[in-house]
């Protein structure tokens, strides 16, 4: 297991390596004037663009850039805006909501996806399995964006029972868009552990634990259950990464105040800087969580962890 | 009613079969009665189970020899009460001790299931739950028959890794099943159903996913494992080589129904079946070398399409349209004694036997 | 990393894993759980048994019929426009409501609605079905290179698509729609990438979007590269492209048709995001995002001008999500003979 996390850990530093770069070559290396396209229709002054020019070290041979760039990123510098604010302060200000809305959002997708693809996938053909298969092709097809507005206007304006946006009510603001955030990632978690539970039931050593007289809570609990969560598991890691742009768009809408938001008024405000500081952020966590969502998936599969 | 054993006795060499004509030993302890097992899903209904009958005495070792597709192993998936019930349909009787586990309801069956009677498959892999330590799964045994604690269970577990001869007992008890050998996985299967000294272990293809020498082991580790609990045996196979260094009594399966019963000797030398007699003579011998084999002509039929009368007769070189009750293409020949200790389905059998 | 993406999983989670192909390998005999039918003894091919179950099933009807629908409405929009210009605005006209005479009323220029809708499928569709077909070509090319020929190619392919896999979609068509009108190669802009169009919105979510497809191709065509019949071409003296394009490719491709056709709803969706965000499409284009967009300042009070394109949007995408839904069940290994 030792042997399958520093693996685990050293293939990581490729891949976050590669996406800075990726993203250093897209912002800094391949347009004709970065500053410019960093800036888009906003007039900058000539002093402010060569000071510019001059921080990000445009001047520099194109590794030296990099290295410097990386270097700046290891120590918290992502950037800063037109008016001279590290956006490392607006990562800082806002961190704490988005993250707050993102763990909403799991806990709602892993809590109500897995139970209703238990249910489902315990009862195949029964009425509850196909409410299932009807409401999550529904969910998976409502984008995010409009499940948005519809709710905030059904639940919001119309009824009342939730807050329109922002979050003066503390944790119950971000019910509404947390449940938002999470719909299509419920949906699909529900589908998966359905399937992955029926797929289960019909394997063969579920086959020997009847055969071996065990009772069936016991067949389905300790034999199916803990085998049908691995792939799950491994999807809600990755889905990760949908979730975060999924909260690009989910802030925006229910105008609360996190990283989110602020890429959403970065863009129209043209601080280019800024949209890629935060995206930088977003995605390193992205990378990290997805090595922990490795070892996790270690841990529920012995399979993997000798190879 | 069951004799208890009374320790190992004389042993033979491995080739040397055990108990040409073994006398059975009192009551059998496994007895299937006219068993018919039906699936009915979306299309037409498909009967996998003909009318089965057979039984085992203790300490007897029975198997079941037949081609894939021909109902043995959902006979035995019957008995051990493992087949989903619908869209499987199961009639008959199936009496393990006396008590017919079909009127049983289905805690009381359970609780058969492993003490009672148990069941090994073909494919140790796939049958082993691959997030579970083989100590954890044998153990799973003791700790839900019996109630025995995690400590009890996983030493007991040690001590049956030892008896299958899984070397290093101690130190694999912690393996997962995909740290082993096919061979050895294999024996982690054993030492399971064999966990709480059950009656009757059924064997569904043991061997056909090993090498040869492996499998040689492996049956090996069975009969000596039979030969000290004196447990029956229901030997399930289509490996004719296997049979006959194993077993004492053969039932031949063909399209869902048993053709013929008897010892291992009686049908392998002299058949009582057409169907039994082309397996016989399919199998090349070394003098054969240089001319044409002799396979069965035809192919089994499909379970949904069976032929009227004698399901073999499409196939069989002796098939005629006989006198009244003699028809092969419309009367069904019944499992009769026709001869002392053997039974066949064919109307033609005593044709067979001395002609 | 890669190789567990949740939209394969979410496809096809069997094929996606090569691990579990192969510990599920060992099943169990068909007689004792058959979800087939045994009796059925027609051998036909995987396509014509998909096609058969496919026929059977009402959301693929369902779903094909909205999807054919938006597909007349993106070519010929002035059938369902019904007359109405969406470029003849009357400002009296402001933020009308729906009427009998004009179906979704006016938006804030006082042009029709009906009409800017309309329109708004033809990009929208355009954009979905131009990044799918350059995701699939990306995707079955690199992956079925990685597959088939494995060791060091494969790895560095593999390390490749772990680090698309970091940038999730829409942050990196963010970023990448953001600067691409300033981007240079060799000197030159980028030719579709530096117009802010439809074009470069496909680009974008191509370069985000291929990795699954390939990750999909590859395991696929790892699986099928030591069958049998690959060994016979192989021993008739069979090269490797022709052995990749007559015998791997036909019988790798299922699990991607679905994941593609889902994904033309998914791309749609993706589009309107960008679009609402700022970086997609940007007037005088017609898109749903930009409906949206403009009208979520007036929720309150005009709730049709989000209300509206968010419904046929959704339609849209649930067109493609159920006929892919439909497609997957029909292809289910576990559910033929």
């Amino acid at each position: 297991m030792g042997r399958y996390v520093a693996r685990r850990l050293l293939l990581t530093i490729p891949v976050l390596i590669g996406a800075s770069f990726l993203i250093f070559a897209m912002v800094y290396a391949l347009p004709g004037d970065p500053i410019r396209a960093l800036a888009g229709d906003r007039p900058l002054p000539e002093s402010v663009q060569a000071a510019l020019r001059a921080e990000y070290n445009l001047n520099d041979p194109l590794l030296v850039q990099y290295g410097k760039y990386a270097l700046g990123l290891v120590q918290g510098d992502f950037g800063t805006d037109f008016s001279g604010r590290p956006v490392l302060q607006t990562i800082t200000d806002r961190l704490p909501v988005t993250a707050t809305l993102t763990g909403v959002a799991v806990v709602f997708e892993v809590l109500i996806g897995i139970t209703a693809g238990v249910l489902a996938g315990l009862r195949r053909g029964s009425f509850l399995d196909n409410l299932v298969l009807v409401s999550t092709t529904l969910l998976v097809s409502i984008p995010v964006l409009v499940l948005g507005f519809t709710s905030q206007y059904v639940f919001g304006v119309r009824l009342g029972v939730v807050p329109v946006a922002g979050i003066s009510e503390g944790l119950y603001s971000y019910v509404m868009p947390g449940l938002v955030l999470a719909s299509i990632s419920l949906a699909y978690v529900a589908r998966l552990t359905r399937t992955s539970l029926a797929d289960s039931l019909r394997a063969d050593y579920v086959r020997t634990a009847r055969a071996k007289g065990l009772d069936r809570r016991t067949v389905v609990i300790r034999h199916t259950l803990r085998n049908s969560l691995i792939p799950v598991v491994t999807f809600i890691g990755a889905d990760i990464g949908g979730l975060l742009g999924g909260a690009i768009i989910t802030e925006s809408v229910f105008n609360i105040p996190g990283l989110g938001r602020a890429v959403f008024d970065s863009v129209s405000r043209q601080e280019g800087a800024v949209v890629v500081g935060i995206i930088t952020l977003l995605v390193f966590f992205f990378i990290f969580f997805n090595l922990v969502v490795d070892v996790l998936y270690a841990v529920l599969d012995p399979r993997i962890r000798y190879e | 009613m069951s004799t208890t054993p009374s320790g190992s006795h004389a042993v033979g060499t491995g080739t040397e079969r055990v108990g040409t004509a073994a006398p059975r030993t009192g009551a059998p302890v496994l007895e299937v009665d006219d068993l018919h097992v039906e699936f009915r899903s979306r299309g037409p209904v498909v009967t996998a189970v003909r009318g089965v009958s057979y039984s085992i005495a203790p300490g007897e070792t029975m198997a079941i020899l037949g081609e894939s597709g021909c109902g043995k192993s959902v006979s035995a998936q019957a008995i051990m009460g493992i087949l989903d019930i619908p869209p499987a349909h199961v009639t008959g009787a199936i009496r393990f001790e006396g008590r017919d586990m079909l009127t049983m309801g289905a805690e009381e069956q359970r609780k058969i299931r492993g003490p009672g009677v148990s069941m090994i498959f073909q494919d140790a892999l796939s049958a082993l739950n691959p997030v579970y330590t083989v100590g954890d799964q044998i153990g799973e045994m003791f700790r839900a028959h019996r109630g025995t604690s995690k400590k009890d269970a996983k030493a007991q577990a040690v001590e049956l890794m030892d008896r299958v001869r899984i070397p290093a007992a101690r130190q694999r008890v912690d393996d997962y099943p995909h740290q082993f050998s096919g061979g050895m996985r294999q024996r982690v299967m054993i030492a399971m159903a064999l966990a709480l000294d059950p009656k009757v272990l059924i064997a569904d293809e043991p061997t056909t996913a090993l090498d040869v020498t492996v499998q040689a082991q492996v049956m090996d580790l069975l009969k000596d494992l039979q030969r000290d609990t004196g447990m029956g045996l229901i030997l399930i196979t289509h490996d004719l080589g296997v049979v006959n260094e194993v077993a004492d009594r053969v039932a031949v399966m063909y399209a869902g129904r048993v053709v013929e019963t008897g010892t291992i000797d009686d049908v392998f030398t002299r058949p009582a079946h057409p169907y039994t007699r082309g397996l016989m003579s399919s199998i090349p011998l070394l003098e054969d070398k240089g001319h044409r084999l002799n396979p069965i002509v035809g192919a089994p039929p499909t379970l949904s399409r069976i032929p009227s009368g004698c399901s073999f007769h499409p196939r069989c070189p002796m098939a005629r349209r006989g006198p009244g009750g003699g028809d092969c293409v419309s009367d069904v020949p019944l499992l009769r004694e026709v001869a002392p200790g053997r039974r066949a389905e064919c109307h033609y059998s005593e044709e067979l036997l001395h002609g | 990393m890669s190789d567990r993406d949740p939209a394969a999983r979410a496809v096809d989670p069997q094929s996606s894993d090569l691990r579990h192909d192969e510990v599920e390998a060992g099943s169990t005999s068909v007689l004792a759980a058959p979800d087939v039918d045994p009796t059925d003894e027609k051998q036909t091919s995987l396509w014509g048994d998909a096609w058969k179950d496919l026929r059977r099933r009402p959301f693929f009807w369902i779903g094909g019929a909205l999807a054919v629908f938006f597909l007349l409405m993106a070519l010929f929009p002035g059938l369902f426009a019904r007359g109405a210009d969406p470029r003849s605005c009357t400002l009296s006209n402001s933020t009308g409501a729906p009427s009998a005479a004009h179906w979704f009323g006016f938006d804030q220029q006082g042009c029709d609605y009906l009409a800017q809708v309309v329109y708004g499928a033809r990009n929208s569709l355009q954009i979905g079905f131009t990044a799918v077909i350059g995701l699939l070509v990306v995707g079955v090319v690199v992956g079925s290179v990685a597959g088939y020929f494995g060791g060091w190619i494969d790895s560095l392919l593999a390390r490749v698509t772990d680090i698309f896999y970091a940038l999730p979609l829409i942050l990196g068509a963010l970023i990448l729609l953001r600067v691409g009108p300033q981007m240079l190669v060799f000197g030159h802009p980028v030719p579709i990438l530096s117009e802010r169009g439809p074009g470069a919105i496909a680009i974008a979510l191509v370069i985000f979007g291929w990795m699954t497809a390939m990750r999909l191709v590859r395991s696929q065509v790892i699986a099928i590269k030591s069958s049998d019949y690959v060994a016979a071409a192989r021993a008739l003296g069979a090269g490797p492209l022709r052995i990749l394009v007559r015998h791997v490719l036909p019988n790798a491709v299922a699990p991607v048709i679905v994941y593609a056709t889902i994904s033309v709803g998914a791309l749609i969706a993706a589009e309107a995001a960008l679009t609402y965000l700022g970086v997609g499409l940007q007037r005088p284009n017609y898109s749903w995002g930009l409906q949206i967009s403009e009208g979520q300042n007036l929720l309150r009070t005009a709730p049709h001008l989000v209300l509206i394109p968010s419904v046929v949007l959704s339609l849209t995408v649930m067109a493609f999500v159920m006929m892919g839904d439909a497609l997957r069940d029909a292809l289910d290994p576990r559910q033929r003979s």
